[in-house]
């Protein structure tokens, strides 16, 4: 599958989850923020880093960008997007997902190894994973602390939207220990910690990330079976 | 020229880890008395032309849809008026 990995000034991460993507057996296509166009991609990954500066809020700017307009609507018709760290913050930002992140609880720059459960393997980003898997990826964030109303945490709980749920330590004040939720539909995930730094043995912390881009292969394969 | 200022605000239920940071400031400094500080943002907006409803309603969606996130802050718009001639306080002569 062609999966596109947004670039917006500030971006880090782009390159690693482009990376990710090919070790995950798929093509992966760069899109640029001032394009209005995803190239003919069947997913879409908005990566980490500090898009637009974090000016504003992290993610206001980015969430006008042009091909944001374009990932919305994709989003909406039910193409896969996934959303790591400033790309949750962005996906947040555009309605997609609801809550907001703010700055860390404890006020520091956390990087960590972090331990996380798998509680919805039901999306096209997690769907190589046992429900109930624990996983060890990277943590990196500011501003990584998942809020939400009440009514908003019980309803993302009751169905079964937490995608991942942090472990042993609660690094960033994250109500309800969350570390990513989906969107009704299930097509858009957004994930605080990062994947895509965790597919290859040489660095990270071990292969637990590559899940993550390795799901939509598995979904399109039972998709075929179910409809062969 | 006419201004309009926005404030934002962390809603009082958000946690707001920065106003924290500078009330445990405040003490260290030989400040005392403050029991809490919110920090938020204020905008000053600079319009063309005369200042109607419809420009303010308008800096009311800007506000809305761009300069706060209605999920964690809050925001107040109000107008003010800026003299001619502002003195500059503090300037070296």
């Amino acid at each position: 599958m062609r999966v596109g990995v947004v670039t917006f000034p500030g971006s880090l991460d782009d390159v690693d989850a482009q990376r990710a993507a090919r070790i995950g057996g798929h093509e992966a296509v760069g899109l640029w923020h001032g394009d209005h166009d995803l190239r003919g991609v069947d997913a879409v990954v908005l990566p980490g880093g500090f898009s637009y500066g974090d000016y504003l809020r992290c993610g206001a700017l980015s969430r006008f960008s042009p091909v944001m307009t374009e990932v919305v609507e994709a989003a909406r018709r039910g193409m896969p997007v996934l959303g790591i760290c400033n790309g949750f913050q962005i996906l947040c930002e555009s309605h997609l997902l609801p809550g907001a992140l703010i700055r860390n609880d404890h006020r520091r720059f956390v990087c960590r190894d972090q331990r996380l459960r798998i509680e919805n393997n039901r999306t096209p980003w997690t769907a190589a994973y046992d429900e109930g898997a624990e996983i060890t990826i990277a943590l990196k964030n500011g501003e990584g602390g998942f809020v939400a109303d009440a009514e908003t945490l019980d309803r993302l709980e009751g169905e079964g939207r937490v995608v991942a749920r942090y472990l042993e330590v609660n690094p960033n004040g994250s109500m309800r220990d969350i570390a990513g939720i989906a969107n009704e539909r299930g097509n858009v995930v957004g994930l605080m910690p990062h994947p895509e730094h965790s597919v290859e043995e040489l660095t990270g912390t071990g292969t637990d990330g590559l899940g993550f881009f390795t799901s939509f292969a598995r979904v399109a394969d039972l998709a075929e079976a179910v409809l062969a | 020229m006419p201004r309009v200022v926005v404030d934002v605000m962390p809603k009082p239920e958000i946690l707001d880890p920065q106003g924290k940071a500078v009330l445990g400031a405040l003490p260290r400094l030989g400040f005392s008395g403050v029991t809490d500080v919110r920090q938020g943002k204020r905008f000053e907006l600079e319009v063309e032309g005369e200042l109607t409803d419809d420009v303010v309603e308008q800096v009311r969606q800007m506000a809305a849809t761009l300069l706060s996130n209605p999920v964690i802050e809050d925001f107040t718009v109000s107008v003010e008026t800026v003299p001619a001639a502002v003195e500059t306080v503090g300037s070296a002569s």
